[in-house]
């Protein structure tokens, strides 16, 4: 099967709303087809990276843990929009610290956000032959 | 006559913040629930709008934002309630607007 470079583009904050579990569960869903595929974080969807969540009182499945497993289905790479966080007073430290384990290198840990301004990221989009807008 | 106003959408996202400041009078109450309470939290305009509001109580409903992750990121001048405290503020005013 030809590898194709998709890419999942997150835009909307996490609970409010349900794209952001739904656009998790297509990624994950896509992982098992061995594809090139890379993870956009820009406007609200920021916040679906934070760390810390924790759901319990308002009832509803807190799904933040599975970003944390995306390194094991070999997606590595997540832009975060720098201009996106900012806008939001976030940092980087605000956000769950990502890793994948690289087999190549003795299983090294490498870090899977990388944080990149609209810009870039626009030039990343444009390379992409797939795109999937949540 | 005493409001309570509820915003349960992002501030980045949807203009019902804004639309509610400018209808919140002396008095009245605005309570941040849901993508709402992004508002709140710190660094950002909408919590600088929230503290030139004089007049204005602010309120953020507290399980909205322990599931965001955002606890830690609360603004100043802002108060945590919890569903209790939801049905209160309801009950202290005289009617509700909820911006949806």
């Amino acid at each position: 099967m030809a590898v194709k470079k998709f890419m999942y583009v997150n835009r909307k904050a996490p609970y409010g709303t349900v794209y952001a579990l739904e656009s998790l569960e297509v990624v994950l869903i896509g992982a098992a087809f061995d594809q090139d595929v890379s993870l956009a974080f820009i406007g609200d969807g920021v916040y679906e990276l934070t760390k810390g969540q924790n759901t319990e009182a308002i009832g509803q499945k807190n799904f933040s843990p599975t970003y944390a497993a995306l390194g094991d289905y070999d997606v590595t790479k997540i832009y975060v929009e720098k201009e996106s966080l900012e806008e939001r007073g976030l940092t980087l430290d605000d956000l769950q610290h990502l890793i994948w384990e690289d087999e190549d290198d003795d299983w090294a840990e490498r870090d899977s956000i990388r944080l990149v301004s609209r810009a870039e990221l626009a030039d990343v989009m444009a390379e992409q032959e797939i795109i999937l807008s949540f | 006559m005493s409001l309570l106003h509820t915003v349960n959408k992002s501030p980045f996202e949807s203009n019902t913040f804004d639309l509610c400041l400018g209808y919140a009078k002396d008095g009245s109450t605005v309570l941040l629930i849901e993508d709402g309470v992004y508002a709140a939290t710190t660094g950002t305009s909408a919590a600088d709008k929230i503290k030139n509001a004089s007049g204005v109580s602010f309120a953020v409903l507290g399980p909205d934002l322990q599931a965001r992750g955002l606890e830690g990121k609360l603004a100043d001048g802002i108060k945590v309630v919890d569903y209790e405290g939801f049905v209160n503020l309801v009950a202290e005013h005289d009617s509700v607007q909820s911006w949806l």
